[in-house]
């Protein structure tokens, strides 16, 4: 039988689809470590990258921290954590949002950076405080970028959370782990496809979020501010 | 990038260099992936009169290899070695085709690999059924009482706690212990399905840590998250942190006894004496103790761990 009719087989096997083993339950474990990974990444990076982007701060600190936080292998974060911390649901999660945080906190920040600096300067003129013009005039301009950052973010999260099948953890990522411990390609390859889907259609739901989320004035800034300056591409790309 | 003073540029090499010190030191742990091949083209060729030691791709093997290639040029029959061929698959061929000529090997593990129907457990039911399970060309010599295998190992505080020394004291309290294995553990004749029909040992729960024994099964073990962890004999961390293996006396756990797998044409009689002296000599705590040399902190080359063995055993000088 080739492979990809045993794939098949497998997906419709009524087994796969009930039980704590099940394909429902281990997506629902996938979703709860990579929404807890991004809640915590978020409440580290977007504060991080907001205050970095309105003083112009700590640039240099935070494309350095982020370059050097996404050089990091996750696996090995991972069993660095669980030696140091032990077993249980928090060592891999910090390594997840280790791995989350440099595309939030590039996300913010450049977001931020790039807004026209003509506009926040009018907005100061105006009378606006500081928190007036950050929440006012510099988050909504910098929404389609930093809202980028955290599609970036789910999309990396949610590919990697299988992980933490290493350990006695759930998730999609128990498909692949025990199907190659016990040499069983057709498992590997439906969590693999499972994890691809997952990823596609929460990009998908993202997506349109982005779309209903971000003024519509802004549509055309975007593309002329991208034009005109060219460094925050640079550093996005860089970061 | 263009504002970038040199000194920060050199902040951000650093961090940069400590974060691939980070990467490079977070997967040390088991093989050495860049050991040399201390054989070269010369040893591939088989030249007559001259034996080619091959080894799988793990330390022990190696090391395990280096002892029988070490004894064979000790008593004057010259021996190469040809380290880190592949898994078993791999080297079955290559003894077959002659490419190789000895292989140090597992005895249940290579019995299962010949003949998957095997039902052989004890280490003399294995030895009995081997030879004639072995395709043409093949044979296998005397094992050594070494053995490398899975086992049930516990902290000394649970041993004394549960009173156990075999996995038959463990039925009764298995409902009160968690189990840490490699995920296959779940799955595999010998894992919870062999516990429980042998010995009737159903664990409280049980986690899968895919690290074979490893410092992540090693870490819960002794913090207690899991009391049974399945690590294989030969692990120094057994000894090193007093952890006691459990008896295994319904041989759940088949012998896995070291031993040369061998190309039947190409070692003779003299060869084979050579190899079965040493084999009668190697034991579990051999095997260790050069494990920890080779794969622990001191990161020693195979070969030299194998030569102070020889040495220290007479089978060289």
């Amino acid at each position: 039988m080739n492979i990809f009719a045993a794939v098949a087989e497998w997906f419709l096997d009524p087994s796969q689809w009930s039980g704590p083993a099940g394909i429902p339950a281990r997506l629902a474990e996938h979703l709860g470590y990579a929404a807890l990974t991004l809640l915590i990444a978020a409440a580290v990076a977007l504060p991080v990258g907001l205050y970095v982007g309105h003083t112009g701060k700590g640039r240099i600190a935070v494309v350095s921290v982020a370059s050097a936080l996404r050089a990091l292998p996750t696996l090995g974060l991972l069993t660095l954590f669980v030696i140091v911390m032990g077993l249980g649901l928090m060592p891999p999660i910090w390594a997840l949002v280790i791995l989350t945080i440099p595309p939030l906190l590039a996300g913010a920040y450049s977001g931020i950076a790039a807004v026209d600096r003509t506009l926040v300067d009018a907005a100061r003129a105006m009378g606006m405080t500081e928190w007036q013009v950050l929440a006012k005039v510099e988050l909504p301009n910098a929404l389609p970028v930093l809202l980028g950052g955290v599609r970036a973010a789910v999309l990396q999260v949610i590919a990697t959370v299988a992980v933490v099948a290493y350990i006695n953890l759930g998730g999609l990522g128990r498909f692949l782990i025990d199907g190659l411990a016990v040499s069983d390609p057709v498992r590997m390859f439906g969590g693999a496809i499972l994890i691809a889907l997952l990823a596609l259609v929460v990009d998908g739901l993202l997506a349109v979020a982005q779309k209903y989320a971000v003024s519509p004035g802004l549509a055309d800034r975007r593309h002329r501010q991208r034009r005109e300056t060219p460094t925050v591409g640079a550093v996005q790309g860089g970061i | 990038m263009k504002n970038l003073f040199p000194v920060r540029r050199s902040i951000m090499t650093a961090a940069a260099a400590s974060a691939v010190a980070l990467a490079l030191s977070a997967c040390g742990a088991g093989s050495n992936p860049l050991e040399e091949d201390t054989s070269g083209p010369a040893a591939s060729s088989g030249a007559a009169g001259q034996l080619v030691v091959g080894s799988a791709n793990f330390p022990e093997s190696q090391i395990v290899g280096e002892l029988y290639a070490g004894a064979l040029n000790a008593a004057g029959i010259q021996a190469s070695t040809k380290p880190g061929i592949g898994s078993r698959e791999v080297y079955l061929k290559a003894v077959e085709e002659g490419s190789v000529d000895v292989v140090p090997d597992y005895s249940g593990n290579l019995l299962l690999a010949v003949d998957p129907e095997a039902k052989a457990a004890s280490a003399d039911e294995i030895k009995d059924a081997l030879p004639a399970a072995l395709p043409q060309g093949l044979a296998v010599l005397e094992p050594a009482p070494a053995e490398s295998k899975d086992a049930m190992v516990v902290t000394k505080a649970t041993a004394e706690k549960y009173k156990l020394t075999s996995i038959e004291d463990m039925g009764p309290v298995c409902k009160d212990l968690a189990l840490g294995a490699n995920p296959e553990f779940a799955e595999r004749e010998y894992g919870l399905k062999g516990l429980k029909e042998n010995y009737g040992c159903e664990p409280k729960s049980f986690e899968p840590i895919n690290d074979g024994g490893g410092p992540a099964t090693l870490q819960a073990l002794i913090t207690d998250k899991i009391q049974v962890a399945d690590i294989y004999t030969t692990t120094p961390s057994i000894e090193d942190n007093g952890l006691v293996v459990l008896e295994d006396p319904k041989n759940n756990f088949i012998a896995q006894q070291v031993l040369p797998l061998v190309s039947s044409d190409s070692v003779g009689k003299e060869a084979a004496d050579v190899l079965n002296q040493l084999s009668a000599a190697l034991t579990t705590e051999d095997l260790v103790d050069l494990n920890r040399q080779v794969s622990g902190d001191e990161k020693r080359n195979a070969k030299d761990a194998a030569a102070d063995w020889l040495k220290e055993k007479g089978f060289a000088e």
